[in-house]
């Protein structure tokens, strides 16, 4: 096993692929971040401020109100989705290039 | 009105407390108790085998804490499903659901979002840099001893808080239910969760968390089904026979009071698919959304369960499962809530617990024939045996956290300076076990008939004010330092627990007379009023107009029939038993004025101090870095940014 101060970490750090692959996920998992709070918190704002909207009828008795929290479920499952789908095409595959490439460099240390 | 307000006080905001159940006996009848020992029997046996074989596979702390790293993606979904799905959301959602409608909904949503938390910004870093508890993380590259031990007490904080309100949820459940002592549940849940972690650690406590995952799922699943079949399983069919419900639109008509008058019974059923029947301070609900969705990131018992998969892919898959799991649940508690709102009704709910708690089990009764039944009382024996071991599963979780801050990170990372051999870490995580164990059961027995609602809001308050943002710094920001930790620690620990202490989650003396005396002053006067229609009624036949004058008040009414006269009696006594028991809580009260933080009212308006104190925990964690320089922390910091990313040295050993 490999001892972590055996490993030249700001080396790794600065390394392009390794700023693109910081760069890439630090927006994306923010963004993603950002919009989950935003979706989720207009619920109870909604409720609060505007109850009137969450009372019109669009389906029998199905109103907007239950509409839009089942579509919190939904946005969740899809948001969550969408991440998995991004990280393991994206940015697991950038991960184990710069993984390989730094178990190669020690390897050659020795 | 009053009462209502006490209910709702009662359970606000925390679903975990169950409230004290109006029905000393329990929900299953006398001679159908065995069918509930019955399946209880099995479910222990089942879980009791798990840990025999768990045991034997238990050796080293790695073992221990985190079952050695080789739990799969998809066996830790359904695990931290187990761990989070506490009686609170099973019984206590869908019981707000039945009493209050949309608004119960509405609050399930929270608890799903939080794992978007958890996915994108905790999971994977987590599982790249930790190795058994949350402070491993903080300890990374900060200084060890320092940040150890706040992340210790906060974790120890934390879990004590969420495990006093399951102990006593738990213990007032079994005793709702089956009848058996309070104390007695107590220990039966404290030793049964002591068994599983001491002999098998997390080997058996992730497997008790699936297997009650399992059967929750599934009972939940047939449930609905029975209840939606008869609807062809269409949403707006189902829902008009809840609207169209009497007992629904009875429910709304007295949540609403006087505003109900002019309703008609279409918008009254309407009404209960509309917000604002139970949740009436928006600001407050922020405040909660806030705790839950970045509380449940920093809960000790969570991330833990983070260092149980192998690679940060099996982390992020186990997120996955776990929400689809728990997503899924809090769909099925839509139908579970609407179901026993109309089929049972809210009126027996309450009969048998105020806090709307035994929905569930009661719509399960009512599923299988009702409560004289033979099937309607397996169903309910099922139900609660699913409860039972609902509560037994996140016990375990929280006491194996609290366990592993006890051992991992005081005894063995500060006292001994990680200088221990792999034999003596076992053993201190074992003898930290027995203490936390211990230390639950007294908690439990002691917090008898306390109110302890407001524990599961001050736990998710403080993970969320104090951990998250200690956490998420050290992971993603560069300045952040032993003195931002330290610092966070303690003012985000303090700011929820000081904030909750003078919000109105406590009992106020002098608003607790005041309700009690205006239910005196109301039943006061409806004594009078019946005793003088009682004087009517009984009054020898119309007297002579001269004594009549003599007697002018009594007004002058032919005699009544005897059943009249035996109503009024019982509504008499009725109403001197109301008067008594508000008189004997006034004497209880006696010349209490302030509450045990010396308050007369509440100096902080907000039940859920997330909103203040979330904010002021990043806050502390910023200012605490820059005030501080550590010279460690910043030379680590590649290797941290780099590890959390990559996963590079993680548990896999690199080829020489």
């Amino acid at each position: 096993m490999v001892d972590a101060s055996q490993v030249d970490w700001k080396a790794i750090d600065s390394r392009p692929e390794f700023q693109e692959l910081h760069r890439k996920k630090m927006g994306f998992l923010w963004g993603l971040m950002i919009f989950s709070m935003v979706y989720y918190f207009l619920l109870p704002i909604g409720a609060g401020y505007f109850p009137d909207l969450y009372k019109v009828r669009v389906w029998g008795p199905v109103n907007v109100g239950i509409l839009f929290a089942l579509s919190q479920f939904v946005v969740a499952w899809g948001l969550a989705f969408y991440y998995a789908k991004r990280a393991s095409t994206v940015f697991d595959p950038m991960a184990a290039a710069i993984v390989a490439d730094a178990e190669k460099a020690m390897g050659a240390k020795k | 009105m009053s009462a209502r307000r006490l209910t709702l006080a009662a359970c606000a905001f925390s679903l975990a407390a169950i409230s004290t159940p109006a029905l000393a006996q329990g929900a299953v009848p006398e001679r159908f108790r065995w069918l509930t020992f019955v399946v209880f029997g099995a479910i222990i046996a089942l879980t009791m085998y798990v840990t025999y074989v768990a045991a034997k596979r238990v050796k080293t702390a790695s073992d221990f804490y985190v079952a050695g790293g080789g739990v799969s993606g998809l066996q830790n979904g359904w695990a931290i499903a187990g761990d989070y799905l506490s009686a609170a959301s099973f019984l206590g959602i869908a019981g707000l659901i039945s009493l209050y409608g949309y608004d119960g909904f509405m609050y399930s949503v929270g608890w799903l979002v939080a794992y978007i938390t958890v996915l994108l910004v905790i999971a994977e870093p987590c599982r790249n840099i930790g190795k058994y508890t949350l402070s491993d993380i903080l300890a990374y590259r900060n200084n060890p001893k320092a940040t150890r031990t706040v992340g210790a007490i906060s974790t120890i904080t934390v879990s004590t808080f969420y495990l006093t309100a399951q102990m006593v949820g738990g213990g007032v459940l079994v005793k709702t239910l089956i009848g058996i002592d309070y104390e007695i549940s107590v220990m039966v849940v404290g030793i049964l969760m002591l068994g599983y972690v001491l002999f098998g650690g997390m080997v058996a406590t992730t497997w008790v968390q699936i297997i009650k995952a399992i059967l929750l799922v599934t009972a939940s699943i047939l449930l609905v089904m029975f209840t939606w079949t008869p609807y062809g399983f269409s949403l707006p069919g189902y829902l008009s026979a809840v609207v169209g419900d009497a007992k629904v639109q009875a429910q709304v008509a007295m949540l609403l009071g006087d505003a109900a008058k002019n309703m008609t019974p279409e918008q009254l059923g309407q009404r209960f698919l509309e917000p604002g029947l139970y949740l009436k301070n928006p600001i407050d609900q922020i405040s909660l959304g806030m705790a839950l969705v970045l509380g449940t990131a920093g809960m000790p018992h969570i991330l833990m369960r983070f260092f149980t998969v192998p690679t940060a892919q099996a982390a992020r898959k186990s997120v996955i499962w776990a929400m689809a799991i728990i997503g899924g649940f809090y769909v099925l508690t839509l139908f579970l809530g609407t179901g026993a709102a109309m089929n049972v009704g809210a009126a027996t709910i309450r009969g048998v617990d105020p806090g709307g708690n035994m929905a569930g089990p009661l719509l399960a009764q009512w599923i299988g024939g009702g409560p004289e039944s033979m099937l309607g009382n397996l169903f309910l024996a099922f139900v609660a045996a699913v409860a039972f071991a609902t509560i037994v599963a996140v016990v375990a979780g929280l006491v194996l956290a609290a366990a592993s801050a006890m051992a991992h990170d005081l005894y063995v990372g500060v006292i001994r300076e990680d200088h221990v051999t792999p034999q003596e870490q076992v053993r201190a995580a074992r003898i930290a076990t027995v203490i936390v164990g211990a230390m639950a059961i007294t908690i439990g027995i002691l917090a008898k008939g306390q109110n302890v609602a407001h524990l599961v809001a001050l736990a998710f308050a403080v993970a969320s004010s104090a951990n998250l943002p200690c956490v998420l710094l050290t992971l993603f920001w560069k300045r952040c330092n032993t003195g931002g930790i330290v610092l966070g620690m303690i003012v985000g620990t303090l700011a929820a627990i000081g904030l909750v202490l003078i919000s109105p989650n406590l009992t106020y003396p002098l608003a607790v007379k005041a309700a009690q005396e205006k239910i005196v002053a109301a039943e006061t006067a409806k004594l009078a009023k019946f005793n003088a229609d009682l004087a009517a009624a009984t009054a020898p036949a119309p007297a002579p107009a001269a004594d009549a004058a003599a007697t002018a008040p009594v007004p002058e009414k032919p005699a009544m029939p005897a059943v009249d006269t035996s109503r009024l009696k019982a509504d008499i006594a009725k109403s001197e038993k109301a008067k008594a028991a508000a008189e004997a809580k006034i004497k209880e009260i006696g010349s209490d004025r302030t509450s045990i933080v010396g308050l007369e009212k509440p100096a902080f308006e907000l039940r859920n101090p997330g909103l203040i104190s979330i904010p002021l925990g990043f806050l502390a964690v910023i200012i605490g870095s820059l005030l501080y320089r550590d010279k460690r922390a910043e030379d680590m910091w590649d290797e941290l940014y780099v590890r959390q990313n990559t996963g590079l040295l993680l548990a896999k050993p690199v080829a020489h």
